[in-house]
């Protein structure tokens, strides 16, 4: 179970992330936190006519949110912001562990974060990066003649976290217990 | 008993207590006797909560099953009952921090509410622009926000003792900071919640009030493992949590010196905390009632008693060494077995707490917490509630493994090789 989260891919984005860093003169900035935690991050997007023309990101955080925001940039460049609000719906379906969003290649590394979906404590963590996107995308679009360098300040996340997940294997509802020896 | 007023040298007050028997205890708290995730459990979180023996669960049924009624307003035979239960435990707790009296005991929701009555009945009637309160860089955000608020609201100020890098609050500045005589109260934990540090409360207490000041005790660490005695403390309130010392969430107390308590305005308006009322106007009940607006928790304060009776049979100068022997086993073994484990906090030289604050390598707290949980062993990664803490120790958090009196060393033993695991996953070592 435990390989199966921390797979190899989710590591090496924690330890060498992708797009980190500075944009000289982003569109728009978000500043996020998840305030379960305590992770931060900004995520700048460099928009032109509707399509991310560059993304970065700072902050610190788990191996799973620090990854999953790595992957998402990579995802994200070049792309239009439908594109984008498409992937982040795609990887929602992921966190929500549906079997279909498995197999979505669509999502490329993003899908060795599948296993996250197994611990509904974490899933917060992988969607901070996709929160700020989201707010990201929204302030683009709120904006008629196009956004100057908006900066929006530490939100607190505010994605929902996926519908209870089913109870674990071996919970007993009488005893409200997990696996206890019979 | 040994009052703990002073700092605690290693084995000091406690050398001469018997050996506590954690397996022993272990088996009076039903929740531990299961496996997670396929692994017995491991609670190494007791500095959140801790979790409560037979006798306490035991305690809430019956009353619940025999003897439940309202207190303070019947004349009939459960009303009679619950209040003299409920009266009884008040006794229990003064008896058990050393108060002389009983009436110096108001039940509240926890230690939070036991400082936020302070800051707000205490504050209100006390506080003012230019006065200042004390508080230091290594308090539970429970010490710290009720006092902001009442900062707000009366236009005092908040100064913060430092802490030393070897995470002992530092007395000469605490000095500095009340030396203009604006402090009208200091406030400090007993024991750190993040770090386990016992601080010198007596020796605060003579200081606060050599600079005229009152002086509160944040206790929700302490009174789960160590002697309390508020008169040989000198402090002047002393706040603590029934959850942290195998009593039932909901409940505390605060303690107060009676003339202090008799000055102060009611906290909350409502039933229980008058003495008579007219429809424009109200005059309130004598301490501690006049703090007790509404139906208190009255299972609690039972259940909190039979913790307090479950704490006194497995000996609090037991539990205190235990405490102290564990934490210093967990340093020990840690620092020795994990080349890139950081350590928070006084060394194993000092006596502390049984909490133990650290950073492994270049995992996060929360992940490293996830993997241990898949060991079975439980842990808290995160502020800790101490951000100002955090920010001092210059990280973004922490993971914290707290031992109480049902962890042995076979606890410490799970926790060093789950942390293997996490070495192992993460590729480290």
């Amino acid at each position: 179970m435990l390989e199966s989260i921390y797979r190899e891919l989710i590591l090496d984005h924690y330890r060498r992330p992708r797009n980190k860093g500075a944009l000289d003169d982003p569109t728009v900035t978000i500043a996020m936190r998840n305030p379960l935690c305590g992770d931060e991050i900004e995520l700048m997007l460099a928009v032109e006519e509707d399509r991310i023309a560059e993304v970065r990101f700072k902050g610190q955080g788990c191996s799973i949110s620090q990854a999953s925001i790595s992957m998402m940039t990579q995802a994200l460049m070049g792309k239009s912001l439908d594109t984008a609000v498409d992937l982040e719906r795609r990887f929602l379906a992921l966190m929500h562990g549906e079997e279909t969003a498995k197999e979505d290649r669509t999502l490329g590394d993003l899908l060795a974060l599948q296993g996250v979906s197994k611990l509904p404590v974490r899933i917060k963590c992988a969607l901070l990066g996709w929160n700020a996107l989201d707010e990201a995308v929204r302030a683009c679009r709120r904006s008629d003649r196009g956004l100057m360098g908006e900066r929006i300040e530490f939100k607190d996340m505010t994605v929902d976290v996926p519908e209870a997940a089913p109870p674990p294997e071996g919970f007993d509802p009488e005893t409200h217990r997990g696996d206890l020896p019979a | 008993m040994n009052p703990i007023g002073s700092p605690t040298t290693a084995g000091a007050p406690t050398a001469t207590a018997p050996p506590l028997d954690a397996e022993a205890l272990k088996a009076r708290f039903p929740v531990l006797a299961q496996t997670v995730k396929g692994h017995p459990l491991v609670y190494l979180d007791s500095a959140a909560s801790s979790q409560k023996p037979d006798a306490v669960i035991a305690a809430v049924t019956a009353y619940y099953s025999t003897d439940h009624a309202n207190v303070h307003r019947g004349a009939h035979e459960l009303s009679i009952r619950a209040t003299d239960q409920y009266e009884q435990a008040r006794g229990k707790v003064a008896r058990f921090i050393g108060a002389g009296r009983a009436d110096e005991v108001v039940f509240t929701r926890g230690t939070t509410e036991s400082i936020n009555l302070v800051a707000s009945a205490w504050g209100r009637a006390n506080l003012g622009p230019g006065d200042v309160i004390v508080v230091s860089e290594m308090e539970h955000h429970s010490n710290l926000v009720p006092w902001h608020l009442a900062c707000e609201a009366t236009g005092a100020r908040i100064r913060a003792i430092r802490m030393t890098d070897e995470g002992q609050l530092d007395l000469d500045h605490m000095d500095e900071l009340t030396s203009d005589g604006a402090v009208r109260l200091v406030a400090t934990a007993h024991v750190s919640n993040a770090l386990g540090t016992i601080h010198p409360v007596a020796e605060i207490a003579r200081r606060a009030h050599d600079a005229g000041a009152l002086y509160l005790v944040d206790g929700a660490q302490a009174a789960p493992q160590l002697p309390v005695d508020v008169r040989a403390i000198g402090c002047d309130f002393y706040a603590l949590s029934g959850h942290k010392m195998c009593g039932p969430t909901g409940i505390g107390a605060l303690w107060g010196r009676r003339e202090i308590l008799d000055a102060m305005p009611p906290y909350q308006g409502g039933g229980e905390m008058i003495e008579e009322v007219r429809i424009d106007r109200s005059t309130y009940a004598k301490v501690p009632h006049r703090f007790e607006a509404g139906t208190p928790h009255i299972a609690g304060a039972i259940g909190l008693s039979a913790a307090i009776d479950f704490l006194n049979e497995a000996g609090v100068e037991t539990i205190h060494a235990h405490e102290v022997r564990i934490a210093r086993l967990a340093l020990e073994r840690l620092s020795a077995e994990f080349s890139q484990l950081q350590l928070y906090g006084s060394g194993p030289d000092v006596d502390r707490a049984g909490v133990v604050s650290f950073t492994l390598a270049d995992i996060h707290p929360h992940d490293l917490s996830t993997i241990l949980d898949h060991e079975g062993v439980a842990i808290r990664a995160g502020h800790h509630c101490c951000q100002p803490l955090m920010r001092r120790l210059g990280v973004a958090a922490t993971a914290r493994a707290s031992f109480y009196l049902y962890n042995g060393e076979d606890d410490l033993e799970a926790l060093v090789q789950g942390l293997h695991r996490a070495e192992k996953i993460f590729g480290i070592g």
